[in-house]
This record gives C-alpha cells, sequence and structure tokens, in this order.
C-alpha cells in the first residue's frame, strides 16, 4: 500500500446489498428507461403516460422482479424491487415512476402476501405479463391520514357482498383493470372491521368520476372513484375478513421504502443534472459552480443525498432479512421526502430564471417530489409513528 | 378578477381588458400626476394596490400589471422627457399600452453587467442586435423600456435604456416560454436584430442605465415584498379556515399540537414579514436611502412566502396538492419570488458589501 492515500471521489463500487447481478439489471432498466421512456416524457406530461408501458415492462420482465416464478415473476430479492424504484427515475417522468410503483410495489403485494391460488391466477399472473393493471383504494374524501376513518362500506348480501363508498387520489384509477380496495365490513369491530376485496373496475356501479388535476405527478392519471351498489362475491374477499387494517398497514410499509428510494434517485438526479448546470452558466466572470456559496449547497446537498441513501438502504437490509423494522421505514420515508424537495428546491435556486422555467425539468422534479410529503403517509404521520414507537 | 383566475391561469393568458379595466378604475396610474392622466397618489397607493392583488388568486395576473405599473413604467416617469410621458405613459396609464422591462438576457441574470445586447450610434438614432429572455409582458407588450449596452468598455458603466415599440423592423417575439408558475402571465423571449430605435427614444442620459436599473430595483422588490405580505396573509386564513372544517383521528386536525404549532408559526411569519416590508416602505417613500432595508425585506418575504405556501399544502395534504385548491398554484407562483427583481443570493450579497464585507 501506497504511503500517501488519496481520496478516491471516482470510486464506483455499489452498496454490499448490491450484487454484481443487480447491477446488470440496474443497467438493462437504465438502458431501458432512457431509450424508450425519457424520449417522450415531455409529451406525457400532458397526456398521462400510455398503457403500452407496463406491456412492455412486463415483456422484459421488469413488472415481476421479486414475485415467484410461477406467476411469471423472476423470483429476485426485495434488492432488486430496489433497484427498478431507484433505476425508472431516468425515464424522467415522476408520474410514471408512481404508476408503475403503484402496481409492482402497492396493489399486488397484498395479493401475493394474502391472495388466494385462484386470484392470484386471475390477477398476479397478467398483471406481472402488464396485461392487467392494479390500483390501490385506501384514501376517501373524508380519509386520508386516518385510515381507521374510512367509510366504503361492503355489507354482507347472500353469498356476497355490496359494495358503497367512494375513494379519491387513486392513482391509476382511470386506466386500472382492477382495484384492491379498502372497506369497512362491521362498523362496531375498530380496527377489526376492515376487509380488503379485490374488485374488477368494469363491474357495475362502479364509476370513474374524474380526472384529478395535481401541483405535479401529471403523467399519472388520478381518480375520483364512487361505488354504488357493487355487488361481488366471497371469491372478490382478500385476505381474511376483518383483517384489512392490518394488511394494509403491511402494504404500506413496501410502498414507503420503496418510495423513500425514489426520492433518493431523484434527488441524485436533480444534483447530477445541476452540478453540470453549474459547471457551464457563467455569472460575474467565472462558472457559478466556483462561487463559494454554490459550492456549499452543492456541499449540503451531496451529503443529504447520501445520509438518506444510507438510511434507505439499511433498512432496506433489515426488511430483506425478514425483519419488520416499522420505525426506521417510517425514518427513511420521512428523511428521504423532505431531502429531495429540499433538494429539487436548492436546484431550482441554483438555476435561477431558467429553473423556473418548464423546459429544463427541474421545476418539474420538484413539482413531482412534493407529493412524497404526503403520499403513502404524511410527514405529520411518519413523525408520529417515530414518536409513539418511543412510547409516548 | 378571482372568478376568472382558473381559466387564464388554464389558457397562460390573461386578456388585455384588465389592463383597460383597472384604468377605468384609476388603478394603473395611482402614483402618477394628474397630468398624465394619473391620480397624483403617491407610492403607498400603489402599496395598497400590490397588497390587494394578491387577492386575485393568480400571481400571474398580479405579476403581468405589476410589471406595467412597478418596473416598466417608473423610469418613463422618473427619467423621460416630457414628449415621452406623452407618448408612453400617458397611454400606459389609460391601459391603451402595455409596458414591459427588458434587461435579463439569455447570458446575463443577477449579473447586469454582462448584458450583451447592443445599440450601435447611427445617423438619428441607434442600430440594435441582442436578445432578452423573462421578459414579464413580453408577448402582448407594445413597449419595451430596454437595457442595451451603448460602450464597450466599462462593465455596467455603458448601459443605456431605449424604449423600443412592438412595431419596429427587426423586433420579435421568439418564444413564449413555459414555466412553473405564474401560467396566466406572458414571459416573452424577445430577438432585435438590426432594429432601428430614433434618438427620442432614449430614456435618460446614454451610458447612465445602470443608475436608472438601481433607482427601479429599489420600488420593484419593495413590490415584491408587500405582493407575498399579501399572500402570506390570504394563505394563513386559508391553512386555519381548513384546519378548522377537516377532521381526522375524530377531531377538527387544527386541534392537533403539530398543526396548531404549524399554524403559529405561519402568523408569526406573516406579521413579520409585514413588518419589515412597512417599515422599508416608510423610509422609501419619504425619499431616504433605504436599500439595506429594502433588500432585507425582499429576501425575508420572498422565501417566507413560499415556505406559507408550502407549509399550507401540507396541512392540507392530498388536497392541497390537488390544483382544484388553488393552493399548488400559489406555491408555484411564490416560488419565483426568491429568484426574480435578483435572487435571494443577489439579495445576501448586497446586504454582505452593505456591512463592509
Amino acid at each position: 500500500m501506497s504511503t500517501v492515500l488519496k481520496p478516491d471521489f471516482g470510486s464506483k463500487s455499489h452498496h454490499f446489498i448490491f450484487t454484481e447481478e443487480h447491477e446488470q439489471l440496474r443497467e438493462s432498466i437504465r438502458n431501458f428507461a432512457r431509450k424508450e421512456l425519457a424520449p417522450h416524457a415531455e409529451e406525457w406530461e400532458e397526456t398521462t403516460f400510455p398503457d403500452w408501458v407496463f406491456r412492455r415492462m412486463g415483456e422484459l420482465g421488469f413488472l415481476g422482479l421479486t414475485y415467484p416464478e410461477e406467476y411469471g415473476g423472476q423470483g429476485g430479492d426485495y434488492f432488486s424491487g430496489l433497484v427498478l424504484g431507484e433505476e425508472l427515475g431516468e425515464s424522467h417522468s415522476g408520474g410514471l415512476c408512481m404508476g408503475v410503483a403503484v402496481h409492482t410495489d402497492m396493489a399486488n403485494p397484498p395479493i401475493l402476501q394474502f391472495g388466494t391460488e385462484e386470484q392470484k391466477q386471475r390477477y398476479l399472473v397478467p398483471a406481472i405479463k402488464g396485461e392487467k393493471i392494479a390500483c390501490l383504494g385506501i384514501t376517501e374524501p373524508d380519509a386520508g391520514s386516518d385510515v381507521a376513518g374510512i367509510k366504503t362500506r361492503a355489507v354482507r348480501d347472500g353469498d356476497g357482498w355490496v359494495i358503497n363508498g367512494s375513494k379519491t387520489y387513486i392513482t391509476n384509477g382511470h386506466r386500472a383493470d382492477y382495484i384492491v380496495l379498502v372497506t369497512k365490513t362491521d362498523p362496531d369491530a375498530g380496527y377489526d372491521g376492515f376487509t380488503l376485496f379485490i374488485v374488477d373496475m368494469d363491474l357495475p356501479g362502479v364509476i370513474r368520476e374524474k380526472k384529478l388535476e395535481k401541483l405535479g405527478m401529471h403523467a399519472s392519471d388520478t381518480a375520483l372513484l364512487a361505488f354504488q351498489d357493487v355487488r361481488v362475491t366471497d371469491e372478490a374477499v382478500l385476505g381474511e375478513v376483518g383483517k384489512g387494517f392490518y394488511h394494509i398497514m403491511w402494504e404500506l410499509q413496501g410502498e414507503r421504502l420503496i418510495g423513500a428510494a425514489g426520492c433518493v434517485s431523484g434527488a441524485q438526479r436533480a444534483f447530477d443534472m445541476t452540478l453540470k448546470y453549474a459547471n457551464e452558466r457563467k455569472a460575474f466572470g467565472r462558472e457559478i459552480g466556483h462561487f463559494q456559496v454554490i459550492r456549499h449547497k452543492f456541499a449540503d446537498m451531496a451529503t443529504k443525498i447520501e445520509a438518506a441513501r444510507q438510511l434507505v438502504y439499511t433498512t432496506a437490509w433489515r426488511f430483506a432479512n425478514g425483519e419488520y423494522p416499522v420505525r426506521e421505514i417510517s425514518m427513511a420515508k420521512l428523511y428521504a421526502s423532505r431531502i429531495a424537495v429540499e433538494v429539487a428546491d436548492e436546484c431550482i435556486q441554483i438555476h435561477g430564471g431558467a429553473g423556473y422555467m418548464r423546459e429544463y425539468g427541474i421545476e418539474r422534479v420538484w413539482r413531482d417530489m412534493r407529493l412524497n410529503r404526503i403520499g403513502a403517509g404524511t410527514d405529520e404521520i411518519m413523525l408520529d409513528v417515530i414518536g409513539r414507537s418511543y412510547g409516548l | 378578477m378571482r372568478p376568472h383566475a382558473d381559466e387564464w391561469e388554464d389558457e397562460g393568458f390573461f386578456p388585455n381588458t384588465v389592463f383597460t379595466r383597472m384604468a377605468e378604475l384609476g388603478y394603473l396610474g395611482l402614483k402618477y400626476p394628474e397630468e398624465y392622466g394619473g391620480q397624483g397618489g403617491d407610492y403607498l397607493h400603489d402599496a395598497v394596490l400590490v397588497e390587494e392583488m394578491a387577492g386575485c388568486g393568480s400571481g400571474g395576473v398580479a405579476a403581468g400589471v405589476g410589471a406595467h405599473i412597478g418596473i416598466a413604467t417608473p423610469p418613463v416617469w422618473k427619467f423621460g422627457t416630457d414628449e415621452q410621458k406623452e407618448r408612453f405613459l400617458a397611454p400606459a396609464i389609460r391601459g391603451e399600452k402595455i409596458a414591459a422591462l427588458g434587461i435579463t438576457e439569455p447570458d446575463a441574470g443577477s449579473d447586469v453587467a454582462g448584458i450583451k445586447t447592443s445599440a450601435t450610434r447611427v445617423d438619428g438614432g441607434y442600430v440594435v442586435n441582442g436578445s432578452k429572455t423573462f421578459i414579464t409582458n413580453g408577448v402582448r407588450a407594445d413597449f419595451v423600456v430596454t437595457a442595451v449596452k451603448t460602450t464597450q468598455e466599462g462593465g455596467h458603466r455603458g448601459l443605456s435604456f431605449l424604449i423600443v415599440e412592438k412595431e419596429m423592423d427587426g423586433f420579435s417575439v421568439s418564444k413564449k416560454l413555459d414555466k412553473m408558475g405564474w401560467r396566466a402571465s406572458d414571459t416573452g423571449e424577445l430577438a432585435f436584430q438590426d432594429m432601428f430605435v430614433p434618438d427620442e427614444n432614449l430614456l435618460g442620459e446614454e451610458n447612465k442605465g445602470f443608475y436608472l436599473i438601481m433607482a427601479n430595483f429599489q420600488w420593484e422588490r419593495l413590490l415584491m415584498a408587500l405582493g407575498s405580505t399579501g399572500s402570506m396573509f390570504n394563505l394563513l386564513d386559508t391553512a386555519i379556515q381548513y384546519a378548522k372544517e377537516r377532521s381526522a383521528f375524530g377531531r377538527p386536525i387544527g386541534n392537533f399540537q403539530a398543526i396548531r404549532h404549524k399554524i403559529a408559526e405561519m402568523a408569526v411569519r406573516a406579521e413579520a414579514g409585514r413588518a419589515i416590508t412597512y417599515n422599508a416602505l416608510r423610509l422609501f417613500a419619504e425619499g431616504h436611502d433605504a436599500i439595506k432595508q429594502v433588500t432585507m425585506a425582499k429576501l425575508q418575504t420572498q422565501r417566507d412566502a413560499f415556505r406559507q405556501a408550502d407549509d399550507t399544502i401540507q396541512i392540507m395534504g392530498g388536497a392541497g396538492y390537488m390544483k382544484e385548491y388553488g393552493v399548488e398554484r400559489a406555491a408555484r407562483d411564490l416560488r419565483l419570488g426568491p429568484i426574480g427583481g435578483g435572487t435571494d443570493e443577489i439579495m445576501k450579497e448586497i446586504l454582505g458589501r452593505q456591512l463592509g464585507l
């Protein structure tokens, strides 16, 4: 070993949770996103992204990375899903990332975990092929963070159920073939009164009310849905009757962790774009990156991103090893969402007037990332979960 | 205006009738002398207008009107000849001509001394070549008060101002820019190609344009501080109302300590913004050198107003993220504050130097 150690800023070695196989997967998802998705990102902001994205990703095997081979999945580990969450960002479309993540990491995992064999064949298999698209119905007009306040009712009727209620802010709600729906089946049973159903979206009484317009995530479709006397059979029940609340709390953990990984990669991408800009843009006779104030902004951003990344990776490692680290998942989700929004904002600031223009795509990163402090549990809910985990 | 704000935001433009209607009401000439059709008021009247414009619900409309009354016409009033005031200021006050100010260029934003648009002396006037960008009202403007370089030497010492008219040969709007916020206002990229501008359109003294910019900046920054203060109070009201009406976990969310404290901080922020702004406004209106106070007011209120909108989004949760409630628009609109009229970083530079560093 040399006696003089020089810092190696260009070191490419990857984190220990990732193997060579993961890195190859990373490369192939990145190439796909850059070549087949990114060129359309601008257009999809206006139109929302087309359904063929699911079919194409199904063909490439990207929709079933962590699902068993018997259902058409790749049989990969949890980290391969993390790789997808990180690299799909190369599409430069936050709305697309969200639409896909709802399918792969939110709506379908409960079917794999709690579904019957018949449900897996009927929904999971075509979902992994990208032939059926899924959405997840938790939030209602009067119940967001307060999941226990859900009012959508499923009432026993003969040998089936009748569902009435409404759901809002449902990603993929307009394009979905089925919804994993949280309902109340016993209003007097508290947390034990909830049940999940898989409801086909073409059933009579399922109404896709309106396409909601949002601050960001314009490439994704967001729906207000109504359920009016929708009749389903017992086969539509997902998991155990009365255990829906616990099923969905389990689902939220995976969703939050993947969301956190997306935040880290989104922040990193904005950082890289801005670093390039700061090396090119001149003011007062030099590249703006060479002003101390701007240099320190980059130093701050890089430190935040790295801290968030390590928090996500460490938590993912524990999760993948069978632990259920709800406190740390909440921390990772809270911290990564916050720093992603801070970084995106700082990147706008470094770009100045150009950052405010749509052309550079930086303002879009902020608008897209801003959702993460609200969706999948707000900052305030994360703080509450973390605080209560200490017995407070 | 409020009932049309959504429509104008979607169209990316508000109609010119806003100017004519405001002129009818006398709002475009509040601080200008009666001889040009103004109301003969003072800066405080304009201040009231700008604070109240925050209630129109569209930062873009406020910006378009603000550019006309607050940054593009004051130099004509301050530095123009009587003839220029008749030709430009009077019709601007009547809402018949719409004004824009052209300083920023693709390669010169914060760094005003880096302006490259050149005006070369010829017989009877100047030939202008160059481009301007991020120009509010740039697409619709009848005249643009434009910063040009009249000598190649000496950085900011070679700047002059010309009143460029849209009918002039060689003037074109090369692009209507698409933005994060302020979407109802038209932001233009302008190109000048061998454009002849006659001597009578020279505003103020040749090569003294930098002083015109500096004089103008104080009022522009004060207006931004006032507008943001108005928005902070509006957002505070919105947040309080929502927190009282929305229930979760069995009670109105405003009864949770985390939300209550967030709103308490928002109230302090609005109040502090108003105090620092009014102090700067008072000094400025009394004719004192208020560069330090104006700079501080601009810096403090722009960042805070954006935070105010961001906190309101957070309190409203998913609803805040939806377009329907108008709060996400407030955030997008207010995000320009720490960039436009001199970035936060430039404000800190000015303050640092004021402190002798």
